[in-house]
């Protein structure tokens, strides 16, 4: 037996309309996915402001994910394509100030894909526990 | 009074560090003058002035002042405070041994504020006379004698050696401990160097600032003054001059909710700053204009008013060399005072 | 040196302001000093010759003041641009912060702006005087007999080194000739942080943001900071911060600076000019800059009236996220 193995948190934004609907059909069809993912549901991908991701790490998470809808299938039509650019240049940025770039990631996960989620869960999860701890970015004030 | 050879400032430093936490003035990556925790390899630089003042050991940019925690209706008051270590401070100009001053009659007094009370008690002060003032140095139009540093133990460098003379009970007893690296001089020995600073300080650009017009009960006078409007145009309302000020003393105390309980704490503040002193009602100072007013009015005029006749500036001139639009004390006292 | 005279600029002014076409003139007060210089409203000719500058101090970019001086009164205001002045001006009309009409632009012609620091750098304190040759610059300080005569490269400021467009993209007047947009290698420092491992990137920037003091200079100077209330001197944000009470708070404050201008900074360069700090800021803009160029197509905010920035825009074959971060390591 492992002792003091380390489980990360991780926060998972996912949009009310594929994504979090996909979670609900993971959890529908059995799949597991670690308890570890924490999901907070926002009515479209590009709700995520870039200070929602830094905030998450600040409180304590250890990666970050944003779901949304497969680009073209945005329930507001566009919302999603703002996103990807929006992601994609703070992820950039994050990489350049060091911090490592395993710890954010986006995925489009639809309402079908219920095993995507999972997976995609699995995954990411699986790949923070190696990365370890975030240390830097993290606030020391908010550790418990 | 005791002297050395400059060859031996590290030993000196070294010893000094087995006891006390040493901070220097030392050269950072950019070639600024910062104070500097002492180690092995940490290099005194040259004769300038420090980036930023000694403020910040005693009266630190963020501090915790106590955290709390709710648990089933219960709030756990939690006091933060550590005991500081003690400290040494090197290098300290006149200008800033004279803030301190300052800051204690707004610290000190009652009511005293305990946190910046304890560092100062655990703080010894040991200063440097200056042998290279900048340009904008203007501290002799404050009655400050850089050739005459004060504190705990006044320091002067001339050509190879420093020379030490301890001014309290406490410098006393940190000139016993450096007693094997020291040899004993007489004051007289000094005298040339200060000499040579009086003059050197005559030849400055700014010597002949006066502080007529200002002091004690000049606020009628000085605060309707229609050229505020003229000298607050270019200023960008940011917090430079009051964060490197060794005497802007202001700071707010604000709450952090860290998910699992509350931290209080202070951190300086900016009479520049649009929420500064902001209440229930909103903000006494509306305009950029009445925020520029209340930073010099407050040191030139409401300061000496509430601390007989002390000014609430020392002239170390960095707000001069810091302010991204040049706009500072010194353009205000020309504008505004008695003569040009 | 500047190439045009400081009288050529006085007159051009008080002709304007004495014709009425002007009610006032936006340039740069002298100092105290010979190079701290103030950005100032001038109302008469009297105080243009008394007070004006032109020289190689006068790096502060004016066009931001129009904002807030042409608000509430009537007529139009003078104001001096500098070739990067221009892309912050044409960026402020983008986004509706004042009306083109209040404006009345004199392009100035810019060899480039001297940065005190380097020169303090090389003369030490204690600077008495400075005068301005053609390649150089003679420096007389209170401790040197002899004045230092310093070659104007060495003390060019970074940004100017880098000068990415002596072209004014907007003007009512032109003084002098107009220049070129350049090549420039303004890119090559992004360039070698980028190159480092990230381990070595944590490093070179936990070092430069720690010593932020959050004094909001770099805010308050930039052209693309016009917001009426910042989300960080916001109470109800809960962000709000008057100090960078940790590393994280650090980051934060200037990912987040960086973030809101991003598509929108003209790299004009100003947040690194004033930080008292020191700290490299122009780094993290250039990066969005170059990314932005990179996954979307060159772009230059402010090179003309109108853009679109590439952060309200979007293809349906933009690059993913991670894809574009991972890209950059193979």
């Amino acid at each position: 037996m492992q002792v003091n193995e380390f489980k990360p948190l991780i926060v998972a934004f996912c949009c009310n309309w594929c994504s979090y609907a996909g979670a609900d059909l993971a959890g529908n069809n059995r799949l597991s996915y670690p308890a570890d993912v924490k999901i907070i549901r926002v009515p479209c991908s590009c709700r995520v402001n870039p200070m929602f991701v830094l905030r998450a790490f600040q409180r304590g998470a250890d990666g970050v994910i944003i779901c949304g809808c497969h680009p073209g299938d945005c329930h507001y039509t566009s919302g999603n394509y703002y996103t990807r650019r929006r992601m994609t240049l703070l992820f950039s940025m994050l990489d350049y100030l060091g911090i490592e770039k395993e710890r954010t990631r986006v995925e489009w996960v639809s309402a079908a894909e219920g095993a995507k989620f999972a997976s995609t869960m699995n995954d990411f999860v699986s790949k923070i526990t190696q990365l370890g701890k975030n240390k830097r970015l993290e606030d020391l004030r908010c550790k418990k | 009074m005791v002297k050395f050879s400059c060859e031996k400032i590290d030993l000196v430093f070294a010893e000094i560090a087995k006891t006390a936490a040493l901070y220097i003035p030392s050269n950072d990556k950019n070639n600024k003058a910062v104070f500097t925790k002492w180690q092995k390899g940490t290099k005194l630089c040259d004769s300038h002035n420090t980036q930023i003042g000694p403020k910040d050991l005693f009266f630190p940019q963020t501090e915790d002042l106590m955290a709390f925690k709710a648990s089933n209706k219960k709030i756990e008051i939690i006091d933060t405070r550590k005991e500081s270590e003690d400290f040494v401070i090197f290098g300290v100009r006149a200008c800033d041994v004279k803030s301190l001053e300052i800051l204690d009659r707004v610290f000190l007094s009652e009511p005293r504020d305990s946190y910046y009370a304890m560092r100062r008690e655990h703080g010894i002060i040991i200063s440097l006379a200056c042998t290279r003032p900048s340009e904008a140095c203007f501290c002799t139009t404050f009655g400050i004698a850089p050739s005459e540093p004060g504190a705990d133990i006044s320091v002067w460098k001339i050509n190879n050696e420093f020379f030490w003379q301890a001014n309290t009970k406490r410098g006393e007893e940190l000139l016993l401990k450096i007693e094997h690296f020291t040899t004993p001089a007489e004051p007289s020995e000094v005298e040339g160097e200060k000499q040579r600073i009086s003059v050197l300080m005559k030849r400055l650009p700014l010597a002949n600032l006066s502080t007529n017009g200002f002091g004690k009960g000049k606020t009628n006078e000085l605060f309707e003054r229609e050229e505020w409007a003229k000298l607050s145009e270019a200023c960008l309302g940011c917090g430079t001059c009051t964060f490197v000020c060794p005497t802007c003393q202001c700071y707010d105390i604000k709450d952090f909710n860290t998910g699992n309980g509350v931290i209080r704490y202070r951190c300086w503040d900016s009479c520049m700053y649009s929420d500064f002193t902001k209440m229930a009602h909103g903000n006494n100072r509306n305009t950029r204009k009445e925020r520029f007013r209340q930073r010099f009015m407050h040191k030139l005029v409401y300061f000496p008013e509430n601390n007989n006749g002390l000014f609430g500036c020392v002239g170390c001139g960095r707000c001069i060399s810091k302010c991204p639009v040049s706009m500072n004390i010194v353009k205000v006292m020309k504008k505004l005072g008695g003569n040009v | 040196m500047q190439k045009i005279s400081r009288d050529k600029l006085i007159k051009k002014a008080s002709n304007l302001l004495n014709s009425g076409i002007v009610r006032c003139v936006l340039g740069w007060k002298r100092g105290e000093f010979d190079y701290d210089i103030t950005p100032n409203v001038f109302t008469t000719e009297k105080e243009l010759i008394d007070d004006f500058v032109w020289n190689d101090f006068c790096g502060a970019n004016l066009s931001k003041y129009l904002v807030s001086k042409t608000q509430g009164v009537d007529g139009k205001i003078l104001v001096f641009l500098k070739p990067c002045d221009t892309y912050s001006f044409n960026q402020l009309l983008t986004e509706h912060r004042f009306d083109r009409e209040r404006a009345y632009v004199i392009a100035v012609p810019c060899e480039g702006m001297a940065d005190i620091n380097k020169i303090k750098q090389i003369t030490n304190e204690g600077i008495s005087s400075i005068e301005f040759n053609e390649d150089t610059l003679s420096i007389s300080t209170l401790y040197n007999e002899e004045p230092i005569k310093i070659a104007y490269d060495r003390v060019l400021s970074e940004r100017c080194l880098n000068c990415k467009s002596k072209k004014h993209v907007v003007y009512d007047e032109l003084l002098g000739d107009d220049g070129e947009i350049l090549e420039s290698n303004r890119f090559d420092e992004v360039e070698k942080i980028e190159k480092m491992s990230s381990e070595e990137r944590f490093e070179f920037w936990q070092g430069e943001l720690s010593r932020c003091i959050r004094c909001n200079a770099c805010r308050d100077v930039c052209p693309a900071c016009t917001c009426e209330k910042c989300v960080f001197d916001n109470p109800e944000s809960g962000v709000e911060n008057k100090a960078s009470a940790n590393s994280f708070e650090e980051k934060l404050f200037h990912i987040i600076r960086a973030y809101h201008v991003a598509g929108r900074c003209t790299d004009c360069g100003e947040c690194s000019r004033v930080c008292p700090q020191n700290i490299p800021l122009h780094l993290l803009n250039r990066k969005f800059i170059k990314d932005i160029n990179e996954f979307y197509g060159e772009f230059q905010a402010g090179e003309k009236i109108g853009m679109r920035s590439p952060l309200i825009d979007y293809t349906t074959d933009d690059i993913e996220p991670n894809e574009a971060v991972n890209r950059r390591d193979s």
